[in-house]
């Protein structure tokens, strides 16, 4: 029986790592963020890396640790505005940046997990997005060419998950995670809860086992960006 | 007096329908959720991956794992689904929500939209706003109708990078509200002027050409 739950998160990264490699993070902001992982990674020394994540994290938590010890070559993301020293490292050149619509990034890691080469949308059509791309016209309307992505890793973070690798998100912490676990070559899932195999109701599975390689249990800090509240009247 | 924030939010409100799926974009569109009038249902969409977005969390309530778009924590309702961002963009892409109100640097009078980039700038990127001007069905801007500096916002081409080309039905600034007909030939319509705003004021503001629609 192949083991897949490994006892933390650096031992579950061990031979998945190479320099010039590609890693989807899943997450959107800091929801859902695989922060063991990002942590393991830094802490693999791994250089010249290519990271796939709708954002970049922040200035010292998520994927903003990787760009303070310089290890991420180039981002491919929808939204970056959080993070003072990726601005620094993207106008002194030393990082590179590829922005892709929001929607066009979830719907690439769909197609590249689900061996689909590329697919039409109308999102960007006469927008700089769509420089240099092939257009196609159905039905009277312009829809752009767009390219499925795979990674060489994908790391994923997920609320319950079984030893067999099956996995359940919460809430909005979903939002990346369920496509980037498809779209990488290898991935490591990394859990709050981690149960035996069989405890998961396989109804409400959003991500089967056969995408997740390796699984470990995480503490997790979840950190929130903006913390808004509603005051309560005064009783 | 041209409108104000809120009352720009509050013109805005008026777009929405009994039944309609809405998102929301970042700054004055978000105030519209405050101007949802009594006895209409209206499920707000949130692209990270919710439809049925509620109110902010009392203090004791608020949960790390639920965030809107802006990354601000927010409640549940009982009609409330997550799902993942691809089935999210699915929705927008796919001409499910009704209605998106958002904010513009620049809008032309044939619909084109420029609210991402301004070159030389820091950009901080796109996010969902490319796939919900050409996915959603009826697209609201909300904009200040003039920039900082005094020029109009109105324009006969925009002059900075878009998001997207003929994909504005309204625009509501704090002098009026003009209609586009962004599929079509018909000329953009002045439909409504903000209060104390006269149609003299309101023409020397706009670069944009349009014809006289006030009722």
């Amino acid at each position: 029986m192949a083991n897949k739950v490994y006892p933390d998160a650096k031992s579950a990264l061990e031979g998945f790592t190479f320099e010039g490699m590609s890693v989807m993070s899943g997450g959107f902001g800091l929801c859902g963020i695989p922060e063991n992982l990002i942590i393991a990674l830094r802490d693999s020394g791994v250089q010249g890396v290519t990271v796939i994540s709708n954002n970049a994290g922040v200035d010292g938590w998520g994927l903003g640790l990787l760009l303070e010890t310089k290890q991420i070559k180039k981002m491919v993301s929808s939204y970056v505005g959080e993070n003072k020293e990726f601005a620094r490292q993207y106008l002194s050149g030393e990082l590179e940046l590829e922005f892709n619509p929001q929607g066009t990034l979830a719907e690439r890691c769909r197609a590249g997990g689900a061996g689909i080469a590329g697919f039409y949308t109308k999102t960007g059509v006469g927008t700089l997005v769509a420089e240099g791309k092939e257009t196609k016209v159905f039905n009277g309307e312009t829809f752009v060419l767009e390219t499925g992505l795979v990674a060489d890793l994908s790391i994923v973070k997920a609320w319950k998950g079984d030893k067999e690798g099956n996995l359940i998100y919460r809430k909005t912490a979903r939002n990346f995670n369920p496509m980037m676990a498809t779209a990488g070559k290898k991935c490591v899932a990394e859990v709050e809860i981690l149960v035996e195999t069989g405890e998961l109701d396989p109804d409400a599975i959003h991500t089967p086992g056969i995408y997740v390689d390796r699984i470990v249990k995480g503490d997790f800090e979840k950190r929130i960006e903006q913390r808004t509240i509603t005051k309560r009247e005064n009783a | 007096m041209a409108w104000s924030r809120d009352q720009l939010a509050q013109r805005a409100a008026k777009e929405l329908r009994d039944g309609f799926y809405v998102n929301l974009g970042i700054g004055i569109p978000t105030l519209v959720a405050n101007y949802i009038p009594d006895g209409m249902e209206v499920t707000l969409q949130s692209e990270n991956g919710m439809l049925g977005m509620g109110p902010f969390p009392y203090d004791e309530h608020v949960d790390a794992d639920l965030i809107n778009a802006g990354k601000q924590t927010i409640t549940a309702l009982k009609k409330t689904s997550y799902f993942s961002s691809s089935d999210s963009f699915a929705m927008i892409r796919g001409g499910h929500i009704d209605l998106s109100i958002l904010g513009a640097m620049e809008v032309n009078d044939r619909g084109d939209l420029a609210n991402w980039m301004v070159p030389g700038k820091m950009v901080k990127g796109m996010g969902g706003a490319m796939d919900l001007v050409a996915g959603v069905k009826r697209v609201v801007v909300v904009m200040e109708h003039t920039s900082k500096d005094g020029a109009s916002k109105l324009l006969k081409a925009c002059t900075l990078p878009v998001t997207g080309i003929n994909v504005v039905d309204l625009v509501i600034t704090d002098l009026g509200v003009f209609e586009i007909d962004k599929h079509g030939s018909q000329p953009m319509k002045l439909l409504q002027l903000a209060d104390n705003v006269t149609l003299e004021e309101i023409t020397a503001k706009t670069e944009a050409t349009f014809v006289n629609a006030l009722r």
